[in-house]
């Protein structure tokens, strides 16, 4: 039976089976598990459990409830998540480890999110036209890559930082790539599509995609990467200025606005 | 049998950009070859409880049945009878818990085995096949929408306006009963399935997600993140979950004379 661990400063207060199809934590005394601290509000949290399965709920309290340093409304409960209520951490043991996640989903591997990301709520950008340059890279790195557990972080953070984007850049603009070598020199590729592949599949393969923002160069598969001005391309799409000079499985390549 | 040399998984989920928290939930197992995607809906954040159970019990219980090897004509009745169970246990939650009530949630389900795929759904979560460059949607949605369309109410080109797009006609977790809808189909290397919320074919039209798994599609986990990203950049007016299943190889049921002893002893 999965069991919250009460803890302040790291020292065990107290433990509770969830037994119960719900329990509440606060810090009235009808509690199922009382708190005698004036940062909890008299009903602060509940946990539901169904199935095995539990979920910590926020009840409206007024400092609010985090699990994993995240605050949270409703979540569903992980073995060796850490619920946060004032000072004390209450944390979720199951004991067949349930729901840890090993395996079954992407996320524990999702590479660590953008730099740029976990500073956005801290720092609203200001809405302008230099900003909305350097935002729309953090935006590129962030938003779908964030772990799920980090939705409501991920969510308050996309929010500013991708609204100074909001005035369309390609609607209405057209880019299109131009062949500078090789004996297809001069043609040219208007990129039309959302989505624009270059190379030869199962060899090396690069895309361009069509963004609100602007253009971006991302690497698809191969072991030669694209670059871009002499700068191979990492994992992360790359947002194409004009001119900028494209360097593919030996051909160049000139992108340009219209 | 451990299917992952013959599976390359991706899957991400993503709040998008209007709603502050994420009600669909996903589960995926390489390993054991069955990737699960739910859409929860009702009251008061009630649809990640929902979403979150489907995808969870569905997990859980088809982990340990498969383990004991699966005996093919099997398939179909286990997935339906583990769909029933769960969705059991989401509607007595929704009685016996006040907070809970009218929670609901949509499914959609591959498994992986003996060449084969079993897609299970109920609700407007589909999964879709890539073959041969062309995009195919497998599941017919179970939504108000979908009825008028089969019955010449609506045009398909009328339904891309529609209002009403988000009422499904059947959900996990809102009778006592529900019948999914379950089918079988062969499954041949360079297959690529994607199971999604709607939150990504609302914004996205199937001709840049055909597009994008053609041009991606070597490269899951990238196609995952360009298809969020799009359903994102086109408003991204709902929670965004896509799984995307790439198929390596082949992978036939172990019938050697070890297994087939093994499965006349039992």
């Amino acid at each position: 039976m999965a069991k919250l661990i009460v803890t302040l400063d790291g020292q065990p207060i107290t433990e509770l089976e969830l037994r119960k199809e719900r329990i509440t934590i606060g810090r009235k005394p009808h509690n199922d598990i009382v708190i005698d601290n004036l940062a909890v509000s008299g009903e602060h949290a509940a946990v539901a459990t169904i199935h095995d399965i539990s979920f910590v709920e926020d009840l409206g309290s007024t400092n609010g409830t985090l699990v994993n340093d995240a605050p949270i409304k409703r979540v569903p409960l992980r073995h060796g998540d850490e619920i946060e209520i004032g000072k004390y951490r209450l944390r979720y043991a199951h004991p067949e480890g349930i729901g840890t996640r090993k395996g079954p989903t992407d996320f524990d591997n999702a590479p660590t999110p953008h730099d740029t990301q976990s500073q956005a709520p801290a720092q609203p950008q200001p809405v302008g036209a230099l900003a909305a340059h350097t935002v729309s890279l953090a935006g590129e790195g962030g938003g779908p890559d964030q772990p799920a557990r980090q939705e409501t972080a991920a969510a308050a953070a996309a929010a500013p930082a991708d609204a100074p984007l909001e005035p369309a850049k390609t609607e209405g603009t057209r880019a299109a790539i131009q062949i500078l070598n090789g004996p297809n020199a001069g043609k040219e590729l208007e990129l039309a599509k959302t989505l624009t592949s270059l190379g030869k599949p199962g060899i090396q393969v690069a895309v361009i995609t069509r963004r609100p923002h602007g253009y971006f160069i991302t690497h698809v598969e191969g072991n030669l990467r694209p670059a871009v001005n002499g700068r191979a391309l990492d994992t992360h799409p790359r947002q194409l200025a004009d001119h900028d000079v494209i360097e593919f499985g030996g051909i160049k390549m000139e992108f340009y606005l219209k | 049998m451990d299917l992952r040399p013959a599976l390359d998984i991706a899957s991400l989920t993503d709040p998008g950009k209007v709603r502050s928290h994420n009600e669909d939930s996903l589960a995926v197992d390489a390993e054991a070859g069955f990737v699960i995607l739910a859409d929860g809906m009702g009251g008061y954040n009630a649809g990640e409880v929902a979403s979150g159970i489907a995808v969870t019990m569905l997990s859980d219980s088809l982990k340990s049945a498969l383990r004991g090897g699966l005996a093919d004509r099997e398939t179909g009745s286990l997935v339906r009878a583990e769909i029933e169970r769960t969705n059991a246990a989401i509607y007595q939650a929704a009685q016996s818990q006040p907070q809970f009530s009218g929670m609901g949630t949509t499914l959609v389900f591959a498994l992986f085995h003996d060449n084969r795929v079993t897609v299970a759904h109920i609700g407007d979560s589909r999964l879709y096949r890539y073959r041969e460059a062309r995009l195919e949607q497998v599941t017919r949605d179970h939504s108000l929408l979908q009825e008028q369309i089969d019955s010449g109410m609506l045009s398909r080109e009328d339904a891309r306006l529609s209002r009403n797009r988000n009422l499904v006609t059947r959900a996990l977790g809102v009778d006592p009963a529900v019948a999914a809808e379950i089918q079988e189909h062969a499954a041949l290397p360079g297959d690529i399935y994607l199971l999604c919320s709607d939150g990504l074919n609302d914004m996205v039209g199937d001709e840049d997600i055909q597009l994008t798994l053609g041009a991606l599609g070597a490269n899951p986990k990238l196609a995952a993140s360009q298809l969020v990203r799009m359903a994102n950049d086109n408003g991204g007016r709902d929670n965004i979950s896509v799984i995307l299943v790439r198929i390596l190889r082949d992978f036939p049921a172990n019938r050697g004379a070890l297994a087939r002893l093994r499965t006349w002893l039992k």
